[in-house]
């Protein structure tokens, strides 16, 4: 090939480079090594992750959570034709993942309540920041009222994102777990954020924020569990007109974080100023159904420094998988696992707050997860609970710092623990059983 | 060429009938689900949960066996070129071959059942595989230390933004303006907006690279940076780095590298020792990690000394003793990702870092660069170079010459080579060049294969003279012809309860 070029060495490729800046010895790093040999490298990591599920029984959640994941979905989603496919530019041969996004957003869009929702966005936090500056686009203005029943990392996200577009950032207290929309102005907001349930859990009277929305003139955008409308109302029932939400328990696993999956439907009076792809159907030129990427000149390719939103690459294969799950659950399935969530909750919920010394943060309804204040140190305590094989939540103080306008008082004693329809009845009684003799 | 190239054949996917969507599968009463028996009590929802929150009727899903589940995502997945199946030479995306052996690594539950929110105790493993990425990253670029929680390219852009945002503000100097080449990615304006600056744009001079006067002039105390991408989007390299990077330096500005095109100079040439502050990576291209039809990427920030004390945190660190923490520095920007960024790629790709090593990674380089050349000169008297000398990674060739002679556009080049099984090139990017075709081949194929493919676009070039109409309606023997982008964009069409559907 070089002799083809008229050349004698690989480095005359590079010889317009200059020699001033260049490497001279190549990179400073080990040698290749064969794939068995990082495979020993890497089940060396594998096994210094105490918190793996092999061992424990998972009761943390704050957006992620340990949902059944069954072998057709797995196995589907990882098809290489998705998996080592990139954005369908070429819509002739890329009508697979065009089709299963098209189904993704149509189940999405159920699912929210709202009549379209996008390709997916990086992950919940990416999805509330695309949604605050619709908001802001939209309306003009620059103020985001935001509960603090949203989670703490993507108000934090939110916060760092600001610092680029100037907008500003108003956090709401909870009080009782719900959020006191009266203690902040809410006038001439851009947008007003909530979370349904919120991160505690707590299922707060979304028509309260509606009307500070609507008197404000903002946009109602709801932070939501993509499971909970199994059980509850969507977000578009609630008046939201922007629902985002993080995807992961559609069929991801927990990942250590991701990649996770971005949720974001809005309605259509928004469509103009919608972030990232959208897949709409049309036909090809014998008349033949067919999809492809459009309303196209909003993104960043096309519009350049005017786009609506910079996101190119999104998490295409988390929404084919999160399409796979959905297909899989079907009407009944995903009414079910929320339903049961829900009931495995309350039910471990109950028993808990019998135990000496645990009461609740909240007296409001709750989903499927909740939050409990303990006698003592709550990472403490979770740490006695891994001793005996549990998983039994996250400590709300590493989610939100020591203080935080979504709780009165000392964090440090506050867990937060999920339940999802994985969990057992036996588990869920020894759950009950050890924290008993913990904190006795 | 004694051996044939692999190529997807001339129909190259299986999938030619239309598949009916999920929904139109759907009867009412199927199942594929199966749920643990739990014995849960089965309480009333509404003994618990008051009746204003409770959904008036279930959301409506599609009910099908796991039988029809199968069927369907695979016959769709039949309708779906990829990298697995053919080469696919789309300029600047890197669509590399993706080894296996790093998603194997990554379906460890060891690895991928571990909760993000676990305390550091929990997460030893993941937290020292994040700290030795983030130093071999910094070693391949040249900084000096990282965040790896950007997801994707664009994402980092942003993070790089207001990183320089922050570096400035905190010596008390706001400044207004990013230069931007005008050969530049969409997202790097895009981003620039988003990160509170105006863009300047940098004319390309007749070489295809940045102005060095028009740089020069454009400079001022307002600018607080350039965005660069190097070689840039023509696969050239900017020759003039060290100028560029001294005269920005010198009105205080910072350089950001957008390392779209990394794979280019693995093991060469660094970012860092061309002059450069800010580097994001692209994981999904420079580092093989799967680009999953559009995503997951992930777009870890590296920075000079300067810069550390700005990074998004948490970050992985590593104490005295060898154990594994997370920490944030003071004046930090705080989060860019919800959790710690797409941990099962940074996983994927620091496989691929340890199996190559830095003698294979400046291979992937070389190659990478010698296929580009390669295919550039075999096609020289086909599809002239819009700039006609040695390129890197990939190489902008240009269709003028059919559209003035056959009203062959580039667009039906790119169309022409789906029929012959290939996926296309880059169509109309950069924006600069005339009836742009960009291809990157990667260092992944082999000359069989790019001989394979060169041999097919000449087949097109006689056809734009011979079949000049059958050109203009290609493709025909894919699972869809031509697509109405037009009557998409007119009447969306964006979910099955779309009211025009």
């Amino acid at each position: 090939m070089l002799s083809f070029l008229g050349m004698n060495s690989l480095d005359q490729l590079f010889a317009h480079i200059p020699a001033s800046v260049r490497l001279a010895q190549g990179l400073d790093l080990e040698p290749g090594m064969s794939e068995p040999d990082v495979a020993a490298i890497f089940a060396q990591y594998s096994a210094a992750n105490q918190g793996q599920l092999s061992t424990l029984t998972c009761y943390a959640g704050a957006g992620a959570y340990d949902h059944e994941v069954p072998a057709v979905v797995k196995m589907l989603g990882s098809r290489s034709e998705f998996v080592t496919a990139y954005t369908p530019y070429q819509p002739e041969v890329a009508q697979g993942v065009l089709q299963a996004i098209f189904e993704f957003q149509t189940m999405i869009s159920r699912l929210s309540g709202l009549p379209i929702a996008n390709a997916s966005l990086y992950d919940g936090a990416a999805a509330l920041v695309e949604a605050v500056n619709m908001a802001t686009g939209a309306t003009k203005r620059q103020k985001l009222i935001i509960s603090s029943g949203v989670h703490p990392h993507w108000r934090g996200v939110v916060k760092t994102f600001a610092q680029g577009t100037g907008h500003e950032v108003v956090e709401v207290a909870l009080k009782d777990g719900v959020t006191d929309w009266g203690s902040v102005d809410t006038s001439a907001a851009a947008a007003v954020v909530a979370a349904y349930p919120n991160y505690l859990g707590v299922l707060e009277d979304m028509s309260a924020a509606k009307s500070v929305a609507t008197s404000s003139g903002a946009l109602l955008v709801v932070c939501g569990d993509p499971l909970a409308a199994g059980v509850l109302r969507t977000a578009g029932d609630w008046g939201a007109d922007v629902f985002v939400g993080e995807g992961q328990p559609l069929g991801t696993a927990l990942s250590f974080g991701g990649p996770y999956l971005g949720l974001f439907a809005c309605t259509h009076e928004q469509i103009r100023r919608l972030p990232g792809r959208i897949v709409g159907e049309t036909v090809d030129s014998n008349d033949r159904r067919a999809f492809v990427t459009t309303l196209r000149a909003r993104e960043q390719d096309i519009r350049r420094e005017k786009a609506t939103s910079n996101v190119c690459t999104n998490q295409t294969l988390m929404a084919v998988t999160a399409a796979i799950q959905l297909g899989w659950l079907g009407t009944r399935g995903y009414a079910e696992v929320a339903t049961r969530s829900a009931q495995g909750a309350h039910y471990l919920h109950d028993h808990l707050v019998q135990i000496s010394g645990v009461t609740r943060v909240s007296t409001n309804p709750f989903f499927r997860e909740f939050a409990l204040r303990l006698p003592r140190n709550a990472s403490g305590v979770l740490e006695d609970l891994v001793g005996e094989g549990i998983l039994g939540g996250l400590s709300v103080e590493s989610l939100a710092g020591a203080s935080d306008p979504s709780l009165e008082g000392d964090l440090s004693d506050v867990v937060l623990i999920a339940v999802t329809e994985r969990r057992t009845r036996r588990e869920l009684d020894q759950y009950v059983d050890v924290l008993g003799k913990v904190l006795s | 060429m004694s051996l044939p190239g692999g190529r997807a054949a001339s129909a190259p996917l299986l999938g030619h009938e239309i598949e009916p969507t999920i929904f139109e599968l759907s009867v009412h009463g199927r199942s594929a689900y199966q749920l643990r028996t739990t014995d849960v009590p089965a309480i009333p929802l509404s003994d618990f949960i008051p009746a204003e929150h409770l959904a008036p009727k279930r959301v409506a899903l599609a009910e099908v066996s796991e039988r029809d589940l199968v069927g369907h995502f695979t016959r769709l997945s039949h309708r779906q070129f990829s990298v697995d199946l053919g080469a696919y030479p789309l300029g600047s995306c890197t669509m590399k071959y993706n080894p296996k052996f790093c998603d194997a690594v990554a379906a460890d539950p060891g690895l991928n059942s571990v909760h993000p929110g676990v305390p550091a105790s929990l997460s030893q493993g993941w937290l020292e595989l994040l700290v030795t990425l983030e130093h071999k990253l910094c070693v391949i670029t040249g900084m000096a230390a990282a965040t790896l929680q950007p997801a994707a390219g664009a994402a980092g852009e942003l993070t790089g933004l207001l990183l320089m945002r922050a570096y400035h503000g905190a010596n008390g100097d706001l400044r207004k303006r990013i230069l931007i080449p005008d050969s530049a990615h969409g997202t790097n304006p895009a981003s620039v907006t988003l990160g509170g600056y105006e863009v300047t744009t940098i004319p390309s001079n007749d070489r295809g690279l940045v102005d060095l006067a028009a740089l020069k002039a454009a400079l001022g105390p307002d600018v607080a940076g350039i965005m660069l991408t190097n070689p840039n989007t023509l696969g050239l390299f900017e020759e003039e780095i060290v100028e560029i990077a001294a005269a920005v330096h010198a009105v205080g500005g910072l350089l950001y590298y957008d390392g779209a095109n990394l794979n280019a100079i693995l093991g060469v040439i660094r970012p860092g020792d061309m002059g450069f502050d800010i580097v994001h990576m692209n994981l999904h291209k420079t580092f093989a990690t799967p680009h999953g039809g559009g995503g997951p990427g992930a777009g870890p920030v590296a920075v000079s000394p300067r810069l550390v004390e700005f990074l998004p945190g948490p970050r992985a660190a590593c104490r005295d003793d060898g154990s594994y923490y997370w920490e944030t520095s003071e004046r930090s920007i705080g989060r860019v990702h919800g959790w710690h960024g797409n941990s099962m790629v940074l996983a994927r790709a620091l496989a691929y870092i340890d199996v190559h090593g830095g003698d294979g990674l400046t291979r992937v380089a070389q190659h990478a660069v010698l296929n580009a050349n390669w295919l550039r000169e075999r096609l020289r008297e086909t599809l002239p170079a819009a700039y006609d000398r040695v390129c890197m990674h990939e190489c902008v060739l240009t269709a003028t010459w059919l559209k003035n002679a056959y009203g062959v556009r580039g667009l039906d080049v790119a169309k022409g080579l789906l029929e012959e099984g290939f996926h296309s090139p880059t169509v109309y990017f950069p924006l600069i060049v005339d009836e742009a075709l960009m291809f990157e081949p990667t260092e992944t194929e082999s000359v069989q294969t790019l001989e394979s493919l060169a041999a097919s676009i000449e087949r097109i070039a006689v056809r734009a003279k011979t079949d000049t109409d059958g050109l203009h309606h290609a493709p025909q023997t894919t699972p869809v012809s031509r697509v109405d982008e037009a009557r998409a964009a007119r009447q969306l069409i964006a979910t099955e309860d779309a009211a025009d559907r």
